[in-house]
């Protein structure tokens, strides 16, 4: 094995031992490094891997969650490299301290990723040519690539990636490889299937609950039913007695059965006969929200922005709105129930599962077994959804400790209702917005909003555009769990700023793009404080769906919603059309414009923003968690309802704003638009304001 | 426990199961038929969809114990070749996106098909209704079924 490294030690290119090339960032440990060039195909460490046999392999550094990166993001590095992409294998990456932040989360994978995998596509490239080059004993500048060949553009030669690869892995690494301009992009921009869509439509094992290895007990847990409850007496004997249950370990506050089937550890899981002693208080949704009413009929003393004064504003108003909306808990009902393989022994661990976190869930089982973080390796496979929900470490923390006290593999398995109960839930939050109307105008914005766990924040467009406005955020204490859920923030805020603001448009008598517009142009030009976003890309979007929806024009029994948000650096403006049937809404037709700079894969990009927006309307519509002494009433599908196909928006049209500009987030900014739309689009065919999630049960 | 026969994708196996065991954690954990997923464990999401006898079932409430002698086709085998028009179809639309339920998806669609082999969208929200998808694919799903309802004309 040859290895060669730049000065800096940042990126390194090693030979393979068969002949090839794999390339990765920064210096590694050489011995760890020998040992996974042994094995490699069961091990791989790197971006890229060229093998002798010509097989190309690219190594999706980020979780796979169903945004679509283990395809969007090999695509940026085959770009760069050069390469026919039906030819080459993609792989997720383990947890690698090569590969940086190996994070499911915040929209923020290709965003984070562009500029950094198309210098590692380009670096390998510069590298194959200069081996070309020195091998034909011409400049490199004559030579170019195209589908994985080099070729001497005067001559017309020929030589493939494969036999170039034992050669190129043994020059110097370019420092600085120059990037293709983007006008010669092929890749980039195109429709392309999801790496993993064949195995997927066949069933082939993908998911972490597909795990199976040699020794493996299945495991189910018992968990305190309700929050606020504590582990008491067990007794495990009619447990014990169950065909194929193997053992019983007590972890913590939970008990787990380790059995030969998933079935059986099920059945030993619900014999165990145990105590829950209530040991705090055990909440109730239902205080929750009376809680939260007296909160906000009191000013708080630190606003999170004040510009102007809203209150000397309102003293001359023609009129004043002042309206409170509220907003469930949510469960995340990822279709896989979370589970996690763990095997600990002899002082290491290996961890393989469904995670967003690999590098969280190292980090917490390496402190809780205390065992180095060196001897713990950790991978994750497709996973079936994630939706923040996985950005918690408990899954993977929990099938370490039972490992570790039943001294075996294990594979631990949730039931949809252990999901359902053992949560870290979106926030149940109440707003209440004021506003000071003139005859024409908006002369003050006040909101003020109470959440679950540490409190709301955040601003729509109107912060900046007016010159009172006012933001208040608190946070009620409480022992339910919360936690990250899809378009975290946003996805609530964008509901109560969006559908308030069609409250004024109708109080105004204005057209809801026309207002919206008006704003964004005080906000670029009279700038009131700082704003966070830019009025121009708002613009963009809003005279995108403006064209595709002709909006203005009217359909007999269709109504029409309009609502616009930023988020995770994208902007979204969207046009939901729906016809009342039996007094519920029949979604015919959802426009979507969306400025996320450069479409990467343009088939995965559509997907997203098309699943973002029935993810939204299922949520606006169905679903909602809540408390009765500590436990979640609904326990699995049939009372945490989601959107059914029967539900689904008949036709949804996306279209992108042309940007040269690098990728912005994508896998959640076109969720938090659409509740306010949907609502702005009911309000519009009946008359009556949703101004509470969910609102099925609200109408017909 | 006892010893059960069972007819799975053309082949008889035999398992040494507690006959309570549903169906769905008898074709995973006993015969690595992983393919068919656990969702809900009470026929509400749709992702252990399988056939018996050419009928779209839920196998996560269905004792072994009672399948007897009927036919069972898992997605493994809904085709030889994983070349079923809906197959086809779903990986020409680009269907799925975390991927998870579009097994069950299928096995729903593929039962939908074989008695009505041109649906129209209502006969589709109808016969799929039963199957959760968390991710969003619902459009893209519509347009594989008749898609696929295409292809298995020509």
């Amino acid at each position: 094995m040859a290895t060669t490294h730049s000065r800096r030690n940042f990126l390194k290119v090693s030979a393979l031992s068969g002949g090839g090339m794999l390339i990765s960032f920064s210096l590694l440990n050489l011995t760890a490094e020998a040992k996974a060039l042994e094995d490699v195909v069961f091990t791989p460490n790197a971006y890229i891997k060229i093998n002798a046999d010509g097989s190309i392999v690219l190594f999706a550094p980020n979780p796979e969650i169903g945004q679509g990166v283990k395809t969007s993001l090999p695509m940026i590095v085959a770009e760069e490299l050069g390469v026919d992409w039906r030819k080459i294998k993609v792989e997720l990456a383990p947890l690698d301290s090569r590969m940086g932040r190996q994070t499911a989360g915040g929209s923020g994978s290709v965003r984070g990723r562009f500029t950094e995998l198309r210098t590692v596509g380009a670096t390998a490239r510069e590298m194959l040519i200069a081996a070309a080059a020195q091998q034909w004993n011409v400049s490199a500048a004559e030579c170019t690539v195209d589908n994985g060949e080099v070729i001497h553009k005067t001559s017309g030669r020929k030589l493939s990636y494969a036999s170039l690869a034992s050669a190129a892995a043994k020059l110097e690494v370019p420092t600085k490889p120059a990037l293709k301009d983007p006008k010669e992009f092929k890749l980039i921009g195109t429709r392309v299937q999801d790496v993993d869509a064949h195995k997927i439509v066949t069933g082939q094992p993908l998911f972490g609950i597909d795990t199976r290895r040699e020794g493996m007990l299945f495991a189910m847990v018992s968990r305190p039913p309700a929050y606020g409850k504590t582990l008491g007496e067990v007794n495990d004997a009619a447990a014990l007695k169950i065909d194929g249950v193997k053992k019983v370990v007590k972890i913590k506050n939970a008990v787990a059965v380790l059995a030969t089937s998933t079935w059986a550890a099920k059945k030993g899981r619900d014999a165990l006969v145990i105590q829950w002693n209530a040991t705090e208080k055990l909440e109730n949704t239902a205080e929750h929200f009376a809680t939260f009413k007296t909160m906000l009929d009191k000013p708080t003393a630190t606003p999170q922005r004040n510009d102007g004064d809203v209150d000397a504003a309102a003293q001359g108003a023609v009129k004043v709105l002042d309206v409170t909306y509220e907003i469930p808990t949510l469960s995340h009902g990822q279709m896989e129930p979370l589970n996690f393989f763990a095997n600990v022994q002899d002082g290491k661990v290996e961890l393989f599962g469904p995670t967003q976190v690999p590098a969280a869930v190292r980090t917490e089982v390496s402190k809780q077994l205390g065992i180095p973080e060196a001897n713990i390796t950790i991978s994750s496979p497709r996973q079936g959804g994630g939706f923040g929900r996985k950005l918690m470490t408990d899954n993977g923390v929990e099938a370490a400790l039972i490992s570790a006290a039943a001294q075996c593999p294990v594979q631990v398995q949730w039931t949809r209702e252990d999901d359902m109960q053992n949560d870290f839930y979106r926030p149940a939050e109440m707003w209440r917005y004021r506003a000071a109307l003139s005859a024409t105008d908006l002369l003050s914005w006040h909101q003020s909003g109470v959440g679950i766990g540490r409190g709301v924040r955040g601003d729509s467009y109107v912060a900046g555009a007016i010159a009172n406005y006012r933001a208040e955020g608190q946070g009620l204490t409480s022992n339910t769990p919360t936690g990250w859920w899809r378009a975290p923030g946003a996805n609530t805020l964008a509901y109560v700023a969006e559908s308030f603001m069609d409250e004024l448009c109708t109080a105004l008598k204005k057209d809801p793009v026309a207002f919206r517009l008006a704003l964004l142009k005080k906000a670029k030009e009279q700038t009131v404080g700082k704003i966070n976003y830019d009025p121009e890309k708002y613009k963009s979007v809003i005279d995108l769906v403006v064209k595709m929806s002709k909006w203005g024009t009217k359909t007999p029994g269709v109504f029409r919603g309009f609502s616009t948000w930023f988020s995770f650096g994208s902007y979204v403006a969207q046009v939901v059309d729906v016809q009342m049937v039996d007094g519920q809404p029949k979604v015919k037709k959802v426009y979507c414009a969306v400025n996320c700079g450069r479409v990467i894969n343009l088939s995965g990009a559509e997907n997203q923003v098309q699943g973002s927006i029935v993810d939204g309307i299922c949520h606006a519509m169905f679903p909602k968690v809540t408390f009765v002494n500590g436990a979640v009433v609904e326990t699995n599908f049939h009372q945490y309802k989601f959107l059914r196909m029967k539900d689904a928006p008949t036709e949804i049209e996306v279209q992108f704003v042309e940007s040269d500009e690098a990728p912005t987030g994508l896998g959640e900014p076109a969720l938090p638009p659409v509740a306010a739309a949907l609502a702005n689009a009911i309000f519009a065919a009946t008359g009556k304001r949703l101004r509470k999630l969910p609102f099925a049960e609200q109408l017909g | 426990m006892a010893i059960i026969n069972l007819n799975v994708n053309g082949k008889t196996l035999s398992v040494d199961v507690d006959p309570s065991t549903p169906l769905l954690w008898v074709l995973r954990d006993h015969l690595n038929l992983v393919g068919t997923k656990f969702g809900c464990g009470m026929a509400q999401c749709g992702a252990c969809t399988v056939h018996l006898n050419g009928n779209a079932i839920r196998s996560c409430t269905l004792p072994v114990s009672s399948v007897k002698t009927n036919a069972i086709v898992t997605i493994e085998g809904l085709s030889e070749k994983g070349d079923h028009p809906l197959q086809q179809a779903w990986e020409e639309l680009d269907v799925s996106q975390c991927g998870y339920c579009q097994a069950g998806q299928i096995m729903s669609a593929a039962a939908l098909l074989k008695r009505n082999p041109k649906p129209t969208d209502q006969d589709i929200d109808n016969a799929m209704s039963g199957n959760i998808c968390r991710c969003g694919t619902h459009v893209r799903i519509r347009k594989a079924i008749h898609l696929a309802a295409k292809k298995s004309k020509k």
